[in-house]
């Protein structure tokens, strides 16, 4: 007998922001009155220093609480919309996770099916990998896409052994040229046929072939399932296609949908984090995509894990900022551009060479701990900041240490896309001290005291250039529900 | 043993343009305006000043860097000028570079003079100052209200002060020196305000209002300096000599290392404890007739009075609210109207502190005229509480 397959691991991230619906449906009544109907619940979406790296990296750091990160010797990253066509994604995000230099990278894209395509290859191949998916499409302003698609991602980790979270059971590709929707590589938004002619002829015929015949394959029946989800198809395509396939009502997953929004190639995986939250020993999970045809697969819950402290999707679900300004929305993705004044024309070259040689200190947040006289410290510069030894550092990672603000201001004259630009000196726990730019402060405020977690985010666009900088940033702990 | 600067070095000539949103000059009009003046007030051809130190700051909008934007403006053929930059402490360091030259016997007469158009950047407040490759990866850029704003934080915090206490003290600041710049014709800001309208101003960086800030303006400043023995030569008498020059540069250590509270400037105690060393003063409260600290926030003045030593520590909130820095005050402030109403063209600063004290006991002052004044210290702060420079300059009447 081959040696199980399966998840060790896995990890969310969500933005905080959630845009109020009925306030983009109300921005459109007078045109498209229509929308309205649409305009029901919440979507999660991106701060204008958010992008898929950045939320795959978060995802990851969730997925990899109480995890060997050098370990790390695969990391597949799944989208269709990461930032860089030629840059490979995946390994900007290995890079702020601090995998070691020999880890193989990949992005899987073109499909929105992609993140669960990846899970299936991995899980034939055997390979333990970190998959992640993430995805931030943009949407034409008015479109049922606006509306429907929200921002997010999630991680796996994918090993073998009898220790598993989840066992991999098995897998189905159904690939047909079913075009529901459509984007060229160098076009910024999709295209979508009607919602009708998808659901009878897409999800209601291709859905079920895949699902029943992975079934059949495994010896099961659509009353063996416990937990289902569907990613892409539609609003409902999952309990249609559960009805059509005749797995229960009670089986179908949330589909995150009216809290979240469609999140495309992230999706799926999103579904199987709910799914892994919520099932018990022994249940079975199918989770399927749909997208020019359809990708099943087919997992069997082992036992819980110990606590690592993961936020999850359900975490992520409760750390929320209502926001009802649908300009901000529009401003944070791009879509619109606000009149920033003379001070937002500052040039945000990077000087790619600086880059590269403070990599470690810039992606994966690594300062430097003094010898002589044991002080941790960012930057990392030939000399101690506290005793000026030369030469004596040794590299100490930053990013899962925690701060507490010292001194902060609220700067409502600086340009910053989010304003205003909150910032100020995070004195860390063991002793560090930076100058940091704080995000995603809630109403609640943060004052002198205020416990902070370090998250990574872009620092800069250079908008003549098409580039973007990381870098990271504190987040108050307190924005965190439930923590 | 170094011996320290003072009484060796005399001032004989001081100019300042009028400060304010000088649309009519460009950054050469502004040198010759305070370049004239010194040059007049000393009673001395241009060419005997044998070396020039020239500080301009913000050289992306101003005439560029080099010392030749100056050396062309004033026609100055063939002698040393060198430019120096230290952000907001430029204006001191161009004094300290002509002071030491003529100390140290190189040359017998030479100028300081500092220059700043900022008011060709299109906008309000400082333009971005870059702050290279490295740090562009990592540091947030907050403007410079927010970098001081965040001195209001620790210090609240250290002294268990509500918001509204230190607001008030913080809108006191401002008002007394709107007081003073009222009576200053060469001010940018020549009008008095209510602390209700300073209380209520916009905010800029939490808690600092648009009262909290000074103005950014257009300016020079200059100052011709040689030996006592040559400036009695010149049949100068009453001579104001330079007593102390202190500068001190951050290391890195109040943002990278944790011993630091965030209540006050380092910088500042650093080079106030080795300027009253070098100038003999014991008890600054007591001896220094005036002050003209820097006070490109109301917070920064604040702070800067216990830094000093002038205030107790815990206690410049409630010595400003008893008017102890006021005009009639225990130790005058800011008497000219201060960064706040006077102006802040940056590297002019530091020699328009001098100026005052320079006109103030040569009873020149008109108006603002303090009773015999003798020994003045002027303070700048160049960057942010956490990471910058500060220079101290103390002049005052020979054998003062």
């Amino acid at each position: 007998m081959s040696i199980a397959i399966g998840i060790r691991s896995f990890g969310a991230y969500i933005p905080a922001r959630r845009m109020q619906r009925s306030e983009i449906a109300k921005a459109h009544a007078w045109a498209l009155p229509g929308l309205r109907g649409l305009g029901k619940g919440e979507k999660a979406f991106c701060s204008w220093d958010e992008d898929v790296i950045t939320m795959a990296v978060e995802a990851s750091r969730d997925c990899m609480r109480g995890q060997n990160v050098n370990e790390l010797a695969r990391l597949c990253l799944a989208s269709t919309s990461a930032p860089f066509a030629d840059v490979q994604n995946a390994t900007l995000v290995a890079s702020a996770l601090g995998a070691p230099r020999n880890v193989a990278t990949s992005d899987q894209t073109a499909s929105t099916r992609a993140g669960l395509s990846a899970l299936s290859h991995a899980c034939e191949s055997g390979a333990s990998q970190l998959l992640v998916a993430g995805e931030k499409r943009r949407t034409k302003l008015g479109s049922a896409q606006e509306m429907l698609f929200g921002d997010g991602a999630a991680a796996l980790l994918l090993g073998s052994g009898d220790d598993l979270l989840a066992t991999y059971l098995g897998s189905e590709s159904l690939s047909v040229p079913f075009v529901d929707h459509f984007r060229e590589s160098n076009s910024d938004y999709e295209y979508a046929w009607e919602e009708r002619w998808i659901r009878d002829e897409g999800v209601g015929k291709l859905v079920p072939e895949a699902v029943n015949a992975l079934l059949q394959r495994l010896g099961k029946t659509a009353a063996d399932v416990a937990h289902f989800g569907l990613a892409g198809g539609g609003a409902r395509a999952d309990g249609f296609a559960a009805k059509k396939i005749g797995i229960a009502d009670a089986a179908v997953l949330p589909d995150l949908r009216n809290n979240v929004g469609d999140t495309g190639a992230a999706h799926s995986l999103l579904l199987l984090t709910e799914a892994l939250e919520r099932a018990q020993a022994g249940d079975l999970i199918i989770i399927a995509a749909f997208a020019q045809g359809c990708e099943v697969i087919a997992f069997e819950m082992g036992a819980k894990g110990s606590d690592t402290g993961r936020r999850g999707l359900a975490g992520n679900l409760a750390r929320r900022h209502e926001e009802t300004a649908y300009m901000k929305m529009l401003s944070f993705s791009g879509e619109i551009e606000v009149e920033w004044g003379m001070r937002s024309e500052t040039d945000q070259k990077t000087a790619l060479t600086q880059q590269y040689r403070v990599a470690d200190q810039t992606f994966e947040f690594v300062g430097g701990k003094c010898r002589d006289c044991d002080t941790i410290q960012f930057p990392r510069l030939p000399n101690c900041v506290n005793c000026g030894a030369f030469d004596t550092q040794s590299p100490a990672p930053l990013a899962d240490e925690k701060a507490k603000v010292l001194t902060v201001t609220a700067d409502w004259l600086m340009f910053s896309q989010s304003p205003p630009l909150y910032m100020g000196l995070s004195q860390f726990d063991n002793g560090a001290r930076m100058l940091m730019e704080i995000v995603d402060v809630g109403p609640e405020g943060i004052d002198v005291g205020t416990p902070l977690e370090m998250t990574f985010r872009i620092k800069e666009l250079d908008k003549m250039r098409g580039y973007r900088r990381y870098f990271w940033k504190a987040r108050p702990i307190v924005s965190a529900a439930g923590e | 043993m170094a011996t320290g600067i003072k009484d060796k070095v005399a001032i004989i000539g001081m100019g300042c343009s009028q400060f304010g949103e000088r649309w009519d000059a460009g950054s050469e009009d502004l040198m010759a305006e305070a370049f004239n003046e010194a040059l007049a007030d000393a009673g001395i051809e241009k060419a005997r000043i044998g070396a020039v130190w020239y500080g301009s700051a913000a050289d992306k909008i101003n005439v560029g860097n080099s010392a030749i934007p100056l050396s062309t403006a004033l026609r100055l053929d063939g002698i040393p000028v060198t430019r120096v930059e230290n952000m907001c402490a430029t204006g001191t360091e161009a004094l300290r570079g002509a002071t030491y030259a003529v100390a140290s016997g190189a040359v017998d007469i030479a100028l300081a003079i500092g220059a700043e158009k900022l008011k060709d950047t299109g906008y309000g407040g400082l333009p971005h100052m870059p702050k290279g490759t490295f740090n562009d990866l990592w540091m947030p850029y907050g403007s410079a209200p927010a970098g001081f704003a965040q001195l209001a934080a620790g210090y609240r915090t250290k002294y268990g002060l509500e918001k509204d206490v230190l607001k008030q003290a913080m809108a006191r600041v401002s008002w007394k020196s709107h007081q003073n710049g009222a009576k200053n014709p060469k001010a940018h800001l020549r009008k008095a305000v209510s602390m209700e309208t300073i209380l209520n101003a916009p905010l800029i960086a939490d808690p600092l209002g648009v009262f909290d800030c000074c103005g950014v303006s257009d300016g020079a400043a200059c100052a011709i300096v040689t030996t006592p023995e040559i400036a009695r030569s010149l049949g100068k008498t009453n001579l104001v000599t330079i007593k102390s020059l202190q500068l001190s540069a951050s290391s890195g250590r109040e943002q990278g290392f944790k011993d630091w509270d965030g209540s006050y400037v380092p910088n500042t105690r650093n080079a106030a404890k080795a300027a009253y060393k070098e100038a003999g003063i014991t008890n600054p409260r007591k001896e220094l007739s005036a002050v003209e600290v820097h006070d490109c926030f109301s917070i920064t003045e604040l702070v800067t009075m216990e830094d000093l030593g002038l205030s107790a520590d815990g206690e410049a909130w409630r010595d400003i609210l008893d008017g102890v820095y006021d005009a009639d005050g225990e130790l005058p402030c800011q008497i000219d109207g201060g960064l706040k109403c006077f102006g802040h063209p940056i590297a002019a600063s530091g020699l328009r502190m001098v100026y005052e004290h320079y006109l103030q006991m040569q009873g020149r002052a008109g108006d603002r005229q303090l009773p015999n004044p003798k020994l003045g210290l002027s303070h700048n702060l160049g960057g942010v509480p956490y990471n910058g420079v500060c220079a101290i300059s103390i002049v005052g009447l020979e054998g003062a």
